[in-house]
């Protein structure tokens, strides 16, 4: 057997090989990419109204919604940045106005907020989230709870600068 | 099922079970906890549903002639009026939804919706109004029997099977074991129906045409 000439079976297998290396992924350009920002969630926009105002807590509270806010690429936590919250609770609509509240990361990224009980409506139990400031691109999220007992919720967010 | 001895009791039972079948996941919806947090058109448009699932059983059982003491042209006209229940039904689900978000419903008709369910529940909303629209057309069009009829039971077929995995997978007002019940009647007596209809053939028993 040969093992130096150049068959047409090793340049198949390896032309095969290498086709299936770059299809699988695992060949990532050689860039310092880092953390991938977050996209939005289908359905994420639904019922969001603009401005909603920062509250120490929607409603009565009694269920937590948190997360963090991190740059893209470098992941370092970004303080300050208001995410509004909405959901249909045990207290409203997703639509109605008192069932919105907006927070503040602090200087870890973290945000949480308290809001009535969310319950399942147009059948999955979920909450929105939005991220619409001017620094960096606009993210919806809409995070769906494993069950409807559950009295949190979690939703991070990875920005990209504008 | 006709024998005359035995008659009068496997009626009664028929006709009692069918309506167990069909009355208690519409009761047990009118029990959720979640009717607390809705107003009242989204809870209207829930039990819409409910109810459509519920009249879905009927039209196979009318379509096969499984229930007793009805005639030919009785169950024919059955199956018509619920045909248009179906309908309006499926209608004022879609409509009160609509008001109660539209948003979420413009995603689901769009097939763009986060939720899995949503695609199967528009494809039977579809089919719901092409088989009803068959049944219209069915002599303006002419087409040989036959046809016609694998025409309007594959509608029905995509029907049960797209609002079976719909009702399933929400997680809303309709109590969960009477839906898995009311879902695998549904289920079996349309597989029932299109087996001894024998669909998919040219031939046509006159005695089980509906």
């Amino acid at each position: 057997m040969s093992t130096d000439a150049l068959t047409r079976r090793t340049v198949l297998a390896a032309g095969v090989a290498a086709a299936m290396i770059g299809a699988s992924g695992l060949l990532v350009p050689a860039r310092a990419r880092g953390l991938a920002p977050t996209s939005s969630m289908r359905g994420g926009s639904n019922n969001y109204l603009p401005g909603a105002p920062i509250v120490e807590r929607i409603g009565g509270g009694g269920f937590w919604m948190s997360g963090t806010v991190r740059r893209a690429d470098d992941g370092v936590p970004i303080e300050g940045q208001r995410i509004q919250i909405w959901a249909h609770t045990t207290e409203g609509r997703e639509r109605d106005p008192h069932s919105h509240g907006a927070t503040l990361t602090d200087a870890t990224g973290t945000f949480r907020l308290e809001m009535p009980q969310i319950v399942p409506t147009f059948g999955q139990p979920h909450g929105h989230l939005a991220y619409d400031g001017g620094d960096f691109e606009t993210v919806f999220l809409r995070p769906v709870m494993r069950s409807a007992e559950e009295t949190s919720l979690r939703a991070d967010f990875v920005l990209r600068p504008v | 099922m006709n024998e005359p001895g035995r008659r009068r009791i496997p009626q009664l039972v028929i006709w009692a079970a069918l309506l167990v079948a069909i009355v208690a996941p519409i009761a047990a919806t009118a029990f959720s906890p979640q009717l607390a947090w809705r107003d009242p058109i989204y809870i209207g448009s829930g039990f819409a549903g409910v109810i459509a699932m519920a009249l879905l059983l009927l039209q196979p059982l009318l379509a096969g002639g499984y229930l007793p003491d009805l005639s030919v042209p009785q169950r024919r006209r059955a199956h018509r009026w619920i045909g248009t229940g179906l309908v309006a039904a499926v209608v004022l689900h879609v409509g009160g939804l609509w008001i109660t978000s539209p948003p979420d419903v413009l995603d689901a008709l769009l097939f763009r919706a986060p939720t899995f369910f949503s695609a199967w529940g528009v494809v039977a909303m579809w089919a719901v109004f092409g088989a009803a629209l068959l049944a219209l057309l069915l002599r303006r069009l002419g087409w040989r029997w036959w046809a016609w009829r694998l025409a309007h039971t594959s509608l029905a077929a995509i029907i049960v099977v797209g609002s079976v995995v719909h009702a399933l997978l929400i997680e809303g007002t309709m109590e969960t074991i009477t839906k898995v019940l009311l879902c695998a009647l549904v289920l079996a007596v349309t597989a029932k129906v299109l087996i001894d209809l024998r669909v998919w053939t040219t031939q046509t028993r006159r005695k089980t045409k509906a």
